[in-house]
C-alpha cells in the first residue's frame, strides 16, 4: 500500500498531441480516487502512465515516496484491471488467478492458498477450473479483479472495470468494488466515464476535459459547487439546465424572468472587462412546483409560468420538461458535452427546461404550469471561459448572495 | 516445364484440397443422419437449396481433382510402361512392393523429410521474427512489409537460377566467397544450398500467415501481463504463443505439405544429382522422363497418402483447426 503523487505529468505524442498536460495530483494511502471525463479527456492515458503502460512524456510520478518514471510496470507492484478484463484465454480461472504469483515465484502452497483466499472474497470457488470462454461477463469480470487482489499490491488501476457488464450487474457490481476496496484499503483508482460511477463510488472524484483536470473533490463538493461549467454540466443526471441571461441594470434578463442580483455578484459584474451575456445554470431539483411552497421557502426563489411539454412519473419524483422561449445558452464546453451525451445534433426546438417535482404536483402535459425555483441554488457562468461567477472560496452562493 | 501437364502434377497440387474438401463435405452428412427427428418443410428446402449451391464447385473438384486422383490409383496398380505398352497388364499391388523395397524410394523420402522438418522449422523461427518486427513496425510500416515479402514474389525457378549461378564455382559470388570446391556437387553442400533457396524463400509466407495470429493477441492481454510482472520473455511464451497457437499450427501445417512436395528448388540447383531427389523428383524422372506410368505413378499416390498422413497427423492430433471449420466445434 502506497500513496501515488503527479507531479505536473504531461504525455505528448510524436506528432504533438497533447493527451495530457500537468496534472497534478495526491493520491492518499487508502483513497479510492476516480478519474472520470469524456473520451479523448486524457484519463486512460493518465491511468496507463501510472501502470507504466505509457510513457511519461514530463513530470514526476511518485508511488510511496519513490519516482517510477522509469520503472517498468512489473517493477511498480500495481494491479490493473481492465475494461476488457484481458482474462488469458488459454488459462483456467485458477491460473489466470495465480499468474502474476507465478511470475512473482512464490512456492506452489502459499499461491493455492492465496488464490483460494481471493476466490472466497470474490465468490469465484466453484468457477476455479473453468476456462474464462465458459464464464459470463461478471464472472469473468470477477475473475479480473481477483488476478488483481491476490498479490496484495500497493495500488489497483481499474480502467472501466464494469463498462461491459449489463446495467443491473454494473450497479451491482459497484457495490462489490465499493465493499472491496473497503475492506483491502488498497489505494485504488478507478477511470469511468459514467459520472453515476464517480459519483458513487470514490472518495474523490478527478474530472478531467482535453488532458486538463477540471476540478478535484469529494463527489458532492463537485456537485454542488462546481468550478465551472464543463463540471457542472458533467455531474448529474439529469444535467443541470443552461439558459442564457443577459445582464441589464444590476439585473439578469432570462427566459425564466428578470433574476435579480447580489451585491457581490453585482460588484463582480461591474468591472470593465465584466461579461454582459452569461449562462445561468439551475439544477432539476431546485423547481417546484409553486402550489406546493410555502410562504418561507418562497420568498428565497421566483416564479414563472410554461407550458408543460412531457411528465415523466419516476414514483417518488416526477420528471418534467418545459418549453421556455428565448436564446440557447451556447459555450464550447456546452457543445462537448452534447457530443460526449451523443446528442450534438439533436438538441431539440427552442429551450428545454428539465425540473424535477415532487409527486404530489398535480401537473399533466399540456397545460400551462407556474413553477418556482430556487435563487440560492442559481450558478452563473462565464461563457467565454466557463468559470463559476457565483463561486466564493470554493462555495456556490447563487445569485442573491451578498 | 511440362510437368503441371501430366497428371502427377495436378495430383501433387491438388492433393491438399480435395483432402480438405472431402472432409468438410463428409461431415454435415453424417450429423445429418445421426440426428433422427424428422427435418420440417423449411429445413429440407434449406438443405435442398445448399446442395445445389455447392453442385457446380462439387463437380469442378470432381473433374479436376477426384478424377485425376482415382486416375492415378487405377495406373498404379498396372504394369505399365509407355516403353514396352505391350505389357500393360494389371499387378495389382506389385508396383508398390517395388517402390517401397527400393533404396532410392528410401532415399529420397528421406532426403524429403530432411528438408522438411529443416525448413519447416527454420522457417518458423525466422518468420516469427519478421512478422514481429512486421507487427511491431510504426515507421515505414508499407516499406517494411513489402521488402520483408520481396522474396516470395520472385518465381521459384528464376530465384533458384539464380541461387546457382550465385554458388557456381569461378563466377558465383557466394562461391567464392564462402567455399573452394563446388558446393553444388557434393551431397552435404548441394541439401544445404537446396534448404537455404527453400527457406530464403518461404520465409515471408511463413512471416504473413504468423501475422495474422499476431494480429489475434489482444493488446489487452499483453498489457495485463506486464502489471501482472511478466517480462517480455514471458509474455511471448505464456501469453502470445497460447494465444497464437491456432494460427502458428495452420502456418506449420501449410508449411509441411509444401515443403514435402519440394521440386523446383531441386530441380534447378542439382537436378537430383548426388542422392539429393526428393520424392517429387523421383516421381517425375520415373514418369515423365523414363516413361514408366506405373511405378511414378505409385510414387504419385504414395506421396498423396504422406501427405494425407501429415495433415491428419495436424489437425486430429495437434487439433490444428483445419482451414474453414469452426473453432468451436472441434470437440
Amino acid at each position: 500500500m502506497a500513496d501515488i503523487v503527479l507531479d505536473k505529468v504531461s504525455k505528448s505524442f510524436p506528432d504533438g498531441t497533447v493527451a495530457v498536460q500537468d496534472v497534478d495530483l495526491e493520491i492518499a494511502d487508502g483513497e479510492f480516487v476516480i478519474l472520470v471525463g469524456p473520451s479523448g479527456c486524457g484519463k486512460s492515458t493518465t491511468l496507463n502512465m501510472i501502470a507504466g503502460l505509457e510513457d511519461i512524456s514530463s513530470g514526476e510520478l511518485r508511488i510511496g515516496g519513490q519516482r517510477v518514471n522509469d520503472k517498468a510496470p512489473r517493477d511498480r507492484d500495481i494491479a490493473m484491471v481492465f475494461q476488457s478484463y484481458a482474462l488469458y484465454p488459454n488459462m483456467t480461472v485458477r491460473e489466470n488467478m495465480a499468474f502474476p504469483l507465478r511470475l512473482a515465484k512464490l512456492d506452489k502452497e502459499t499461491i493455492n492458498q492465496k488464490v483460494d483466499e481471493a476466490a472466497k472474497v470474490l465468490e469465484l470457488t466453484s468457477l476455479l477450473d473453468r476456462k474464462p470462454a465458459n464464464l459470463s461477463g461478471g464472472q469473468r469480470q470477477r475473475v479480473a479483479m481477483g488476478r488483481a487482489i491476490v498479490r496484495q499490491p500497493k495500488a489497483f488501476l481499474m480502467d472501466e472495470p464494469l463498462s461491459n457488464l449489463d446495467a443491473k450487474l454494473r450497479v451491482q457490481m459497484r457495490t462489490v468494488v465499493s465493499r472491496l476496496q473497503k475492506q483491502l484499503g488498497t489505494t485504488t483508482v478507478y477511470v469511468t466515464h459514467d459520472q453515476t460511477e464517480a459519483m458513487t463510488l470514490g472518495d474523490r472524484v478527478v474530472i478531467m476535459r482535453g488532458g486538463a483536470v477540471q476540478q478535484v473533490g469529494p463527489p458532492q463538493e463537485l456537485y454542488d459547487h462546481p468550478r465551472n461549467l464543463f463540471v457542472a454540466g458533467f455531474i448529474g443526471s439529469p444535467s443541470m439546465n443552461f439558459l442564457h441571461a443577459a445582464v441589464q441594470d444590476g439585473e439578469l434578463h432570462t427566459a425564466l424572468g428578470q433574476v435579480p442580483l447580489g451585491d457581490r455578484v453585482r460588484r463582480e459584474l461591474e468591472a470593465a472587462d465584466a461579461p454582459r451575456e452569461l449562462i445561468l445554470g439551475i439544477r432539476p431539483e431546485h423547481f417546484e412546483d409553486a402550489e406546493l411552497v410555502d410562504d418561507d421557502t418562497r420568498r428565497r426563489g421566483m416564479e414563472f409560468e410554461a407550458p408543460v411539454d412531457i411528465v415523466e412519473s419516476m414514483g417518488s419524483d416526477k420528471y418534467v420538461y418545459f418549453t421556455v422561449e428565448g436564446e440557447k445558452a451556447s459555450a464550447a464546453e456546452l457543445e462537448e458535452l452534447a457530443a460526449d451525451a451523443g446528442a450534438a445534433d439533436f438538441a431539440g426546438a427552442g429551450g428545454n427546461l428539465v425540473t424535477r417535482l415532487s409527486a404530489e404536483s398535480p401537473v399533466a402535459e399540456g397545460q400551462t404550469r407556474r413553477v418556482w425555483f430556487n435563487l440560492e441554488k442559481i450558478h452563473l457562468f462565464d461563457p467565454t471561459n466557463g468559470r463559476n461567477l457565483t463561486l466564493h472560496e470554493g462555495r456556490a452562493a447563487g445569485a442573491l448572495a451578498d | 516445364m511440362s510437368i503441371n501437364a501430366t497428371p502427377t502434377g495436378a495430383d501433387v497440387a491438388a492433393d491438399e484440397t480435395s483432402g480438405a474438401a472431402g472432409r468438410r463435405a463428409t461431415v454435415p452428412a453424417q450429423r445429418g443422419g445421426r440426428r433422427k427427428p424428422p427435418l420440417s418443410e423449411n429445413k429440407k428446402a434449406e438443405r435442398r437449396l445448399g446442395l445445389l449451391l455447392c453442385a457446380p464447385a462439387a463437380l469442378v473438384m470432381i473433374a479436376v481433382t477426384a478424377y485425376p486422383i482415382i486416375y492415378s490409383v487405377w495406373l498404379s496398380l498396372q504394369r505399365f510402361d509407355l516403353r514396352f505398352p505391350d505389357q500393360r497388364e494389371f499387378i495389382g499391388l506389385e508396383n508398390y512392393v517395388t517402390v517401397l523395397t527400393n533404396e532410392f524410394w528410401w532415399t529420397a523420402f528421406g532426403v524429403t523429410m530432411l528438408i522438411t522438418v529443416v525448413t519447416v522449422a527454420v522457417e518458423l523461427v525466422l518468420g516469427m521474427g519478421l512478422a514481429i518486427i512486421m507487427h511491431r513496425t510504426l515507421i515505414g510500416r508499407g516499406l517494411v512489409r513489402t521488402s520483408a515479402l520481396i522474396p516470395y514474389g520472385i518465381v521459384t525457378v528464376v530465384a533458384a537460377f539464380s541461387w546457382r549461378y550465385a554458388w557456381t564455382p569461378g563466377t558465383g559470388y557466394l562461391a567464392n566467397l564462402f567455399s573452394d570446391g563446388a558446393p553444388l556437387t557434393e551431397r552435404a553442400s548441394s541439401l544445404a544450398i537446396i534448404m537455404l533457396a527453400e527457406i530464403w524463400k518461404t520465409t515471408p509466407f511463413m512471416a504473413l500467415l504468423l501475422m495474422a495470429g499476431l494480429a489475434l493477441v489482444p493488446e489487452d492481454l499483453l498489457k495485463a501481463a506486464s502489471t501482472d510482472g511478466a517480462t517480455a520473455w514471458q509474455k511471448f511464451t505464456k501469453v502470445m504463443l497460447p494465444v497464437m497457437k491456432p494460427a502458428i499450427l495452420v502456418a506449420l501445417l501449410f508449411r509441411t505439405l509444401d515443403a514435402f512436395r519440394v521440386f523446383d528448388n531441386i530441380f534447378v540447383l542439382t537436378a537430383g544429382g548426388n542422392e539429393t531427389s526428393s520424392v517429387s523428383m523421383l516421381a517425375y524422372n520415373n514418369l515423365i522422363r523414363g516413361l514408366n506410368l506405373g511405378i511414378g505413378s505409385t510414387m504419385s499416390v504414395l506421396i498423396f497418402i504422406t501427405v494425407a498422413i501429415i495433415a491428419f497427423v495436424f489437425v486430429k492430433l495437434f487439433g490444428t483447426a483445419a482451414p474453414g471449420s469452426d473453432d468451436g466445434e472441434r470437440r
